[in-house]
């Protein structure tokens, strides 16, 4: 296994042979990083001593650096001594200092000017090898500092009538580079023109590598290049119609030149079809003839044979749908992808697939597309990889249209029931999209939306239930059945909290549709939701309670029924303050307000405005805009005539619209989270907790139901700032984040399952910040794990000023992310946005406990199964000093044990997570190696997840 | 081509060739994450991924994934060949390569990938040209070794 390579080719560095192997021997981690320590103190040495090295030594310990960092280590040091190598006159040496310049040097300022030196040397020196030596280090760094000192230099050496076609090669891809990374700093000039007749260079090696330098910079400026349009079909058709033996070498597998041709065809597609009909025709004939040899028998059985051909295949498709103006041979082109979906290669099938997704969407291939359908739902049923079958979903979305609507969406639903999690979430939003889009009667979106719910409940998100009430709301004519549907599919014993969430609202709304049957009358409606209740979550209850509210309005003969529930214990006394503030409210609303009052309050939801679907731009933010094929508009590049199906008027508004369901921030008559209504004062009151002095934050709850599209989802969401996460896992008080203008500091105190942070906000500036809002969120998988109720605060913050808000805690069961507190305020006209992880760990729910050694070592002994213990071996990051040590356990928040462990330098600690759900017992063992520098930390709990998170958060901290 | 990664089926990156600007904390990120995602699939899948908003082609040959990352508008099939010329090149320098010949000579599979693709697009896709520039490379290092020991 570990033999030394029998092939040493040129100068052999048998030191460096002798330290790899010396690694791969290593038996274990701690043992190879001894002895790259070892050999990183012996290489420091050798650098610092008196003793000037040769260059051959400099070259091996250079080398050995370079494998250690390629092994994953940080290097520090040897910078100089590669510099030093470049400017040796030993080929060897020079090459190993630009390997190690070209891997490990960023623009580190006082280094740049001595590489740049050695560099520009090199170029002048004439001796090819050296100048392509200088080139692929410019091309491999590519940093700002080379484009400057270069990027006028080498248009010169590209277009020089001397150069040798190799470094001409390199100089045109390292121009690419600079390019990309610094295009303002490369001058565009006569170089151009005569850079576009690279194309007819009589070396094909020249050619492909300019063809890559003229397409990113026809990208950029099409109009400066667009005499290489014909030049580049020229050079094209020369290549399909060659015979394999013609191109000699750059025949690859039969295949005559098929990088160039690929890289011809891509940058064909910068440009619209050309206008000159001979042109034009040329390269019609160009395409013809690839498609033909499609069907061509292959001449070879090879995979890199019929790889190599079907890469130009793809590339001309590719063209031909850019083009989008030769019916026939995006007729063609379709079929061709057509055969390939039923292809026994499964890399043919995806880029089918995936091909045939933009031919979807012109208007001359469209229809093609869809005589696959067959074919592709099939893939959907049998393709055993799920990236194919990401495919096919992505392409029964895009040829989607009204024809074919209700099969998609069955077999999208259908697939949902067995589809893997990573995609479920996406399908949930294009079926959700199709069913709006296409529906003709809303009866069947309602079900569609219903039987998403049913089937996949967990990925449905709130866009996608908000949309279902904005439609019923917004269309009469559907609301009745919503009642009844939703009314029915209650009736199941399990059904999804999401499912709960719709029916409520609806009943709240609408249950006055169906109370005249007596199956389904009032008092069944209100038991049927009643009966969901205490299954859910507090914002479920929350919408809940709002819909008894509404009940008693619609339906008086519930009003004690309701009322009774309303004043029993679980609610007026619910430890959620925010459900507590909802019972309490409207109870009294009901006893004190008239019949009439309540009659405005809850008047029926007034329709929507219409906007774009959230789920539309839930999708486009999933996929990113360039993944989606956008399915309104067909794609049209050439300003061709636009595909006939636009969404008629009457789709088209009511797909449209779109808004916040519950606006507590825009009063709507309607509104039904708990405004305060003092009889006297009707309208224009202070929130109830004001009368009745409950001090209780405002109402979250509402926010669940509240904007769809809040102020700031049109701004970008800012980076969430984690740098100092990690330093409140063993504290509770300090400062978490600070820019110029905001200091955020933390006061914490935890006891059980419950937790209060007191956070600080100190503008540090003179101005007022205005508009100051501050609220906590959390990843989807959080939110049921860990309720975080923030308090309001001041939105004015005058200079100098500090203000305080208050988050409320509650851990319901282990967990692992952290909830995110977004701050945003106006600071001098400018809207300044910032995000920061909250420190609120798992650890923070620890109570200690005491143990005696023996109750410690059986109950060790209890949590042995595999999954139930975690342990990490890790190096010291701070001096391991043993006060600071116990003081950070305490502060993790267990129970340090003394005299426990046998021996006196571990350290052994107990403690005892509390969630609302669950107690879990915790035990640590920490063992400090101080030779080696190292820990090793081993956590042992009943749960695995918690084992596994304890061990992440401690393991940090020393 | 945004970059290119060659690991071991045990997990152990053996060359890295990055194209666009990276921190190394991010480097490192990447790695992680990507050799997870291949080792992860089963062999007869397809040999391209949705990865970020980048597409990933990979091959695995003998011990050694090679992966690379492109963009959106890039060619799966031809990243794909230029993974097997790599291979044909390392093959016929280093006379039948294995996963050892690249540990032991990590800087050769650097020069051999250095003179095929230059900042992430091929530069010379004939295999004679690129094996006559590195055999010159060699060449001028033995003659260098040799006057280094006539002269000792």
């Amino acid at each position: 296994m570990n033999k030394m390579p029998a092939v040493s080719k040129g100068d052999g560095m048998r030191g460096l042979a002798v330290f790899i192997s010396d690694i791969r021997n290593c038996k274990s981690k701690e043992a190879e990083i001894k002895r790259i320590n070892k050999e990183l103190a012996n290489i420091r040495s050798k650098f610092k001593g008196d003793k000037a090295l040769d260059g051959y030594s400099k070259k091996k310990y250079v080398c050995k650096l370079l494998f250690i960092f390629l092994l994953g280590h940080d290097i520090d040091f040897g910078h100089m001594e590669a510099v030093n190598l470049l400017s040796s006159n030993k080929y060897t040496e020079k090459q190993i200092g630009y390997l190690f310049i070209s891997v490990l040097v960023n623009s580190n300022s006082d280094l740049i000017r001595l590489i740049n030196n050695a560099i520009k040397n090199d170029l002048a020196s004439r001796n090819p090898t050296f100048m392509n030596l200088a080139l692929h280090c410019i091309a491999n760094v590519g940093s700002r500092e080379m484009a400057e000192a270069f990027a006028s230099e080498i248009p010169r050496i590209l277009v020089a009538g001397d150069t040798m076609d190799c470094v001409k090669q390199s100089a045109a891809l390292c121009l690419l580079r600079l390019n990309r990374t610094s295009p303002d700093l490369v001058p565009m000039g006569e170089w151009t023109a005569r850079v576009v007749h690279l194309l007819n260079d009589q070396h094909l090696g020249v050619v492909t590598s300019a063809t890559s330098l003229i397409t990113t910079l026809a990208q950029k400026s099409p109009d400066n290049f667009k005499t290489s349009i014909s030049l580049a079909i020229a050079r094209l058709s020369r290549i399909v119609t060659s015979t394999s033996i013609d191109l000699q070498d750059y025949t690859y597998y039969f295949v005559a030149a098929p990088w160039l041709s690929v890289k011809l065809l891509r940058l064909l597609q910068c440009y619209p079809p050309p206008e000159d009909t001979a042109l034009r025709s040329r390269l019609t004939e160009c395409l013809e003839t690839i498609l033909n040899k499609a069907q061509e028998p292959p001449k070879s059985k090879k995979v890199q044979h019929s790889n190599a051909k079907n890469a130009v295949l793809f590339e001309a498709i590719s063209l031909i749908i850019h083009h989008d103006s030769e019916p026939t041979l995006l007729v063609r082109a379709c079929n061709q992808l057509g055969q390939f979906l039923q292809h026994r290669e499964t890399n043919l099938r995806y880029l089918a697939l995936e091909s045939m997704c933009t031919l979807a969407s012109s208007e001359f291939s469209h229809e093609a597309v869809k005589t696959h359908i067959d074919t592709v739902i099939n893939a959907l049923k049998t393709e055993r990889d799920v990236s194919v079958r990401q495919r096919a979903v992505d392409l029964l979305y895009a040829m989607c249209d009204r024809s074919n609507a209700k099969q998609i969406v069955v077999e999208m639903l259908s697939y949902l029931e067995t589809a893997d999690y990573s995609i479920r979430e996406e399908i949930v939003l294009k079926v959700a999209i199709l069913a709006e889009k296409y529906a003709v009667d809303y009866t069947w979106y309602v079900d569609t939306i219903l039987n998403l719910i049913r089937i996949a409940g967990d990925y449905v998100s709130e866009e996608v239930w908000y949309r279902v009430i904005q439609i019923v709301i917004n269309r009469d004519d559907v609301q009745g059945y919503a009642a009844k549907t939703v009314f029915e599919a209650l009736q199941a014993p399990a059904c999804h909290e999401n499912l709960v969430k719709v029916g409520g609202y609806i009943l709240g709304e609408f249950g006055n549709l169906i109370a005249g049957d007596s199956r389904s009358s009032p008092l069944v409606q209100f038991n049927l939701l009643h009966s969901k209740f205490h299954l859910c979550s507090v914002p479920t209850q929350a919408l809940l309670l709002s819909a008894y509210i509404k009940f008693i309005n619609l339906f008086p003969e519930v009003k004690a029924t309701i009322q009774e529930v309303l004043r029993s214990d679980s609610q007026l006394r619910n430890a959620d303050v925010e459900l507590q503030q909802r019972a309490v409210e409207y109870l009294r609303l009901s006893c004190i307000a008239s019949t009439d009052i309540l009659a405005t309050v809850f008047e029926e939801m007034p329709p929507f405005p219409e906007r774009e679907s959230s789920i539309l731009a839930k999708l486009k933010r999933k996929k990113g805009p360039g993944n989606l094929p956008d399915i309104d508009a067909r794609r049209n590049v050439n300003g061709n005539t636009e595909h006939s199906e636009k969404p008629e008027p009457a789709n088209k508004s009511s797909f449209a619209l779109l808004a916040d369901l519950l606006p507590t921030n825009r009063p709507r008559p309607a509104s039904a989270s708990p405004i305060m209504l003092s009889t006297a004062t009707l309208g224009s009151t202070p929130p109830i907790t004001a009368l009745l002095n409950l001090n209780s934050p405002p109402s979250t709850g509402a926010s669940l139901l509240v904007d769809v599209f809040p102020e700031s989802s049109c701004l970008t969401a800012p980076e969430v700032s984690e740098e100092n996460f990690f330093r409140f896992v063993c504290k509770n008080n300090g400062v978490i984040y600070e820019n110029q203008l905001l200091q955020i500091g933390l006061k914490s105190e935890y006891r059980q399952n419950l937790g209060r942070i007191y956070v600080f906000y100190g503008n540090k500036t003179s101005t007022q910040f205005l508009s100051f809002t501050s609220s906590v969120t959390s990843p989807d998988s959080l939110k049921t794990q860990l309720i975080v109720h923030a308090k309001t605060v001041d939105p004015i913050i005058e200079g100098g000023a500090q203000v305080q808000q208050i988050l409320n805690i509650e851990c319901v069961s282990d967990f692992t992310d952290a909830p995110v507190l977004n701050v945003q305020f106006r600071y001098g006209g400018t809207l300044q946005n910032i995000a920061v992880k909250l420190p609120v760990m798992l650890n923070k729910f620890f109570q200690p406990t005491e143990m005696t050694s023996q109750d410690f070592f059986q109950r060790w002994k209890q949590l042995g199964a595999p999954q139930q213990e975690v342990q990490k071996i890790f190096k010291a990051k701070h001096p391991m000093d043993t006060d600071v040590t116990k003081a950070k356990i305490l502060g993790f928040g267990v129970t340090l044990l003394e005299r426990v462990d046998p021996n006196p330098e571990n350290f052994v600690g107990a403690g005892v997570i509390h969630s609302k759900n669950s107690q879990v017992g915790c035990l640590l063992r920490l063992e400090p190696n101080t030779q080696a520098q190292m820990y090793r930390l081993t956590l042992r709990t009943s749960r695995d997840s918690v084992s596994q998170r304890l061990c992440e958060l401690l393991s940090e901290q020393f | 081509m945004q970059f290119m990664l060659l690991f071991s089926r045990q997990g152990k990156l053996r060359l890295q060739k990055w194209y666009v600007p990276l921190s190394d904390k991010e480097k490192k990120k990447i790695t992680r994450e990507l050799v997870q995602t291949v080792l992860a699939r089963k062999p007869k899948m397809c040999s391209f991924l949705e990865w970020r908003d980048l597409k990933i082609v990979y091959k695995r040959y003998a011990s050694l994934y090679f992966c690379c990352a492109i963009e959106d508008q890039d060619n799966e099939l031809i990243t794909l060949e230029i993974i097997h010329r790599y291979v044909e090149l390392l093959d016929k320098y280093f006379g039948s390569v294995c996963e050892l010949d690249i540990i032991f000579n990590f800087e050769k599979a650097y020069f051999i990938l250095d003179e095929f693709v230059l900042g992430g697009e091929a530069q010379e896709t004939s295999k004679k040209n690129v094996l006559k520039a590195i055999e010159q490379a060699d060449l001028l290092q033995e003659c260098m070794t040799s006057i280094k020991m006539n002269s000792c």
